[in-house]
């Protein structure tokens, strides 16, 4: 242990003496990082000035904290660059290959470069952060608490990790300096969406919350480390001169894994569907488990926590009961407004949209989005419950008729994108990540096709005509 | 020791980069490989140094599987790589210090190597200095300085001599031979044929991924270009005739002072030969082995695998 923590700080204590001794990178940094803060400090002036006369109390409360967020980004998306050429930059100077015929395992190079790439960033945002902070306490606004102050250092943390960590896939990828930096965007755009995301966490949620968007973005970061450990390969760092896009190729590879060798479309479905979905097993129980656990959480809230919420109000129980009844009522109609085509192409995008955040996850935000739609059944059934419906029957009438084809289309869709995620970051050196990443999406794609669709195909068609009769006959008060 | 079996490296599906290569190369012993640019010399480097895992085959380097073995295989290897690799902005002693580090030496054995190869290699002086500011040459004695830091038993030298000055290649190559008699078993890779042939015990010509040939210098040259000539020269011109010469001998070219003869066993027929010119009188001035270099060798075997003419 004590050798690797050696030989990773040995590349990371090299690199960043090179980093020091280089003024291109340093006075542009420092000034920018000295800068920055002094324009911040004089918008804040300006926003105090402009809502203590207009007015703006909530935005004034968590003005500090936002700006801080800002700042420390600032500095990560410029620096950036150091982390995105840590491989690649090497390997066009070609310091590389001497590197990598040293007895240095894998782990210690890649740990050696992100730990630099992460600490310089790192330290120029708290520097930023430091010296605004003394500038804007000068001025006569709430300053944020030890806590909050803690959370957001932690949360700037997160972000350089997060971005360090994609940075260096991408510069292990890389083939050029030019290519990996025309990356960059992918990095620091996301990541400023996200920043929007926890700017209206700080302004109307509690500050405990932002434990969830630290959490997620750490686990995110995780994620991406192993998945560059993963596919580290001093081969691949080597061999490729140049990035040649091949659709021939990636054709080739895809279709062969698509089509699993078939000669017939009932050949598909035993050799290269129903393999796949035998593939699947451990990620479908892991659905289903979270699902039904999604399902259970959520009725069991809305049962213990919506009542006290809705008997403190009369008025607000009246406007709901009748918001359930308007609801229902629309059940008479539902053909006409929700025709059957259209039911089955929302919910063929509505998987589509799990794959692609799942994609850009890893699979977290894909299977969040599924526990959220699970969540809602649950939470549905609960409230049928509160306002005197037997909640199974509500289930049998209104879900099971349509949902054994629907919820077993999204299980499958969800499980072939946690699949797809975890062959993401499972170590395989012998294949690339384009190529592991095309085989994961050829097997999504086939149970996708050969299962997902029909299935969401039949489940549109009993929705949209039997499970309203369904409900008429299990509550014919309605 | 290194020893490789069909070693054979495929990339992009189809293109055999190395093709079945075999070296057998002990320790005490240097071997050159010889060959094109893209001839796969660099790819049959890179194997044996565990940089990349081969398609097919085998092989072993100091004692290691380059394969099962990796870190063991590079501990013990010293590379001098095609490009010298140097970071710029490091002076020449953190150079070999940090590379020290990285092969695991104490500080008192890094101070003494990193001590012992600046001065050997000319370069104390310069030592503090930036290796950016640094000429061609001291680049590359250098980079080679630092394959040579933990004293490897293995060395892998791609190119050891190129950028320097005449005086620095001739340093580099009394080093190699050096490192030779210490038993080191040394592979180079070079395009300097008067190189290799003055300091190769084995020499292997790579082709298309392909060794075409592979012995010592003694060897190639008979296999390629026959059998040993010698030259009788005469003080005047002189008109040889019909000759009587002993079985294994013919005539390969004549003129009016000089004739050249190939020979199968020189030590046994030599003497008859020159018997036979005394005896008839031949104004002889010089009797010698026909001088033939590697460069014939290379291009001889080059111009067959391409399927040209190879003139002389």
């Amino acid at each position: 242990m004590r050798r690797s923590w050696d030989a990773i700080w040995l590349v990371a204590q090299r690199e960043f003496k090179d980093q020091i001794r280089d003024w291109r990178i340093v006075v542009p940094m420092a000034f920018l990082v000295l800068v920055f803060p002094f324009i911040a400090d004089d918008t804040t002036r300006q926003a105090i000035s402009f809502m203590n006369r207009y007015g703006g109390g909530l935005i004034l409360d968590n003005l500090i904290p936002f700006v801080i967020l800002v700042i420390g980004f600032f500095p990560l998306s410029f620096t950036l660059v150091v982390a995105l050429e840590a491989f690649v930059g090497e390997k066009e100077r070609g310091t590389i290959e001497p590197l990598l015929s040293s007895p240095l395992e894998d782990v210690h190079l890649y740990l050696g470069k992100l730990l630099v790439g992460v600490t310089t960033p790192l330290l120029f945002s708290y520097l930023s952060i430091g010296i605004y902070l003394i500038l804007v306490s000068r001025r006569n606004v709430e300053f944020p608490s030890a806590y909050m102050l803690a959370l957001i250092l932690l949360l700037t943390f997160a972000h350089a990790v997060l971005m360090v960590s994609a940075a260096i896939v991408i510069s292990v990828q890389a083939t050029t300096i030019r290519a990996a930096n025309l990356m960059a965007s992918f990095v620091v755009v996301p990541v400023a969406f996200l920043l929007q995301g926890e700017t209206m966490l700080i302004f109307w949620g509690n500050e405990d919350v932002l434990w969830f968007a630290i959490l997620a973005v750490v686990l995110l970061a995780g994620l991406l480390v192993r998945l560059g450990l993963a596919h580290f390969k001093r081969e691949y760092l080597l061999g490729r001169e140049i990035d040649t896009l091949d659709f021939k190729g990636m054709y080739r590879v895809f279709r062969a894994q698509f089509v699993g060798g078939a000669k017939s479309i009932f050949e598909w479905y035993r050799v290269a569907v129903f393999d796949a979905v035998g593939r699947m097993k451990q990620p479908i129980f892991i659905v289903v488990v979270l699902g039904v656990v999604a399902v259970l959480a959520a009725y069991f809230w809305v049962v213990a926590e919506l009542p006290p919420y809705l008997s403190n109000s009369p008025e607000r129980m009246e406007s709901f009961q009748q918001m359930v009844g308007d609801n229902l009522t629309l059940l008479e109609q539902f053909q006409e407004h929700v025709p059957a085509p259209l039911l089955f192409l929302y919910n063929t995008r509505t998987t589509i949209v799990f794959l692609l955040m799942g994609l850009v996850s890893f699979g977290t935000l894909g299977l969040t989005l599924f526990l959220m739609n699970f969540a809602l059944i649950g939470g549905v059934l609960g409230v049928a419950n509160l306002i005197g419906f037997s909640p199974l029957l509500a289930f049998a009438a209104g879900v099971l008729p349509h949902g054994v084809f629907e919820l077993t289309a999204v299980i499958l869709a969800t499980a072939g994108m946690l699949k797809v995620g975890a062959l993401l970051v499972s170590p395989n050196t012998e294949r690339s990540i384009g190529e592991t990443l095309l085989l994961a999406l050829a097997d999504w794609f086939k149970v996708f096709i050969g299962l997902v669709v029909p299935l969401l195909a039949i489940a549109a068609v009993i929705e949209v005509y039997l499970t309203p009769v369904l409900i008429k006959l299990a509550f014919p008060f309605l | 020791m290194i020893e490789c079996e069909d070693l054979s490296k495929k990339y992009n599906g189809d293109f055999w980069a190395v093709d079945g290569v075999s070296l057998h190369v002990q320790p005490g012993q240097i071997l050159a490989l010889l060959g094109q640019n893209g001839a796969g010399k660099t790819t049959t480097v890179r194997m044996l140094t565990a940089l990349i895992s081969p398609t097919r085959g085998w092989a072993r380097v100091a004692g290691y599987d380059v394969v099962k073995q990796p870190q063991e295989v590079r501990a013990n290897v010293g590379v001098l790589t095609e490009q010298h690799g140097l970071y710029m902005r490091m002076t020449g002693e953190e150079y070999l210090e940090f590379f020290g580090k990285v092969y695991g030496l104490d500080a008192e054995t890094r101070r003494r190597r990193t001590e012992y190869l600046l001065e050997y290699f000319g370069l104390a002086e310069a030592a503090q200095k930036r290796s950016g500011e640094y000429s061609k040459g001291m680049k590359q004695k250098l980079a080679l300085a630092r394959a040579l830091i933990h004293d490897p038993s293995v060395l892998l030298l791609d190119e050891p001599t190129s950028a320097m000055d005449p005086e620095s290649a001739q340093l580099v190559r009394n080093e190699i031979a050096r490192l030779r008699s210490s038993k080191r078993t040394i592979i180079i890779c070079t395009h300097n044929l008067a190189e290799a042939e003055a300091l190769a015990d084995q020499i292997a010509i790579i082709y298309r991924g392909r060794i075409l040939l592979n012995g010592s210098l003694e060897e190639l040259k008979r296999r390629v270009l026959g059998p040993v000539e010698y030259e009788a020269r005469f003080a005047e011109p002189f008109e040889a005739g019909e000759l009587n010469l002993p079985e294994g001998v013919e005539v390969a070219s004549r003129s009016a002072t000089s004739l050249r003869f190939r020979v199968e066993a020189p030590l046994a027929v030599n003497p008859q030969i020159v018997q036979e010119l005394t005896s008839r009188r031949a104004p002889l001035v010089s009797f010698q082995e026909v001088s033939r270099k590697l460069e014939q060798v290379y291009l001889k075997t080059m111009a067959e695998a391409q399927g040209v003419t190879y003139a002389a």
